[in-house]
């Protein structure tokens, strides 16, 4: 390694990366469930009206 | 596997699994990344910098792994006709894709000060930068078929000549000596000394548990789109 750089910038860096790519997946995944299952109960509860 | 092909079977099977696959992965990397940060020394020769090991190995395996359930996926979509098999591929797609990113990025972050370059043309670097491609053009197919079933095939077709690309990331570090390190952890056994090596099977586990739960997510969401999609024709066309 470069006796010159910092190692943990780079180490602070990946892992924001990783964290914020795991977060906003299991974030908007979630969302999107959320979302498309109430269309579906909705369209139950239409259906039994 | 076809006990699981009626959707409202799966779904129910699915919702719990969700939340247990989430949470589990969720304490294990929790374990796993205070374990990389925290509890292990330094490498003697990288540093601080071999901490980056801990997030980069799962998402290289799951890059791979993406792929390899798409191919799965596909390939029971095609002999079997698993009426599930389309959605599984597809909601493999794009948690597949954004570690294949995370991979490539991570890799490049560990680079520079390593290597001191963020990018080389290194057959491992080369092939995962092709993947994710793969990736996109699958994510691209996929969506612009939709329920069409001849496009569909055309998707996991594109899915299973995709998979060619698995072995050469695999063995592209023995077949090009390049820049990127060689096999470091294998089936028999590890070269890394086992006071650094023990986060990562806990962190390949997490991360990979947090896989299956955004698939079961996406899976779940697929088939809620469907349904919804059914009944709206149906009503129009009553």
């Amino acid at each position: 390694m470069s006796a010159t750089l910092d190692a943990w910038p780079f180490v602070i860096a990946a892992y924001a990366v990783t964290v914020t790519a795991t977060v906003g997946l299991l974030g908007l995944s979630l969302a999107a469930l959320r979302r498309a299952e109430g269309r579906a109960d909705a369209l139950d509860r239409q259906g039994k009206t | 596997m076809h006990r699981f092909a009626n959707p409202a079977r799966f779904v129910r099977l699915a919702r719990p699994l969700t939340a247990w696959f989430g949470w589990s992965g969720i304490a294990l990397l929790a374990i796993a990344l205070a374990g990389g940060l925290v509890f292990t020394p330094p490498d003697y020769l990288q540093g601080d910098t071999v901490r980056i090991m801990y997030i980069h190995i799962p998402s290289a395996w799951l890059g791979m792994a993406g792929w390899g359930g798409i191919a799965a996926a596909s390939f029971a979509q095609l002999v079997w006709r698993h009426p599930l098999a389309h959605v599984a591929a597809r909601a493999c797609a794009v948690p597949g894709a954004v570690y294949a990113a995370v991979c490539l990025i991570t890799g490049s972050i560990w680079g520079r000060p390593t290597w001191g370059t963020w990018w080389e043309w290194d057959g491992r670097l080369t092939s995962m930068l092709i993947l994710f491609f793969l990736y996109l053009a699958y994510i691209a197919l996929a969506q612009a078929v939709g329920r069409e079933e001849g496009g569909q095939k055309i998707a996991a077709i594109f899915g299973l000549v995709g998979a060619i690309n698995l072995p050469i990331i695999h063995f592209s570090v023995l077949w090009w000596r390049t820049l990127h390190q060689g096999e470091s952890i294998g089936l028999t056994g590890s070269t890394i000394d086992n006071r650094i090596l023990w986060p990562i099977p806990i962190s390949v586990a997490g991360f990979s548990l947090i896989f299956l739960c955004v698939v079961l997510m996406r899976m779940r969401t697929l088939l809620a789109d469907a349904k919804v999609e059914a009944r709206l024709r149906r009503m129009a066309s009553s």
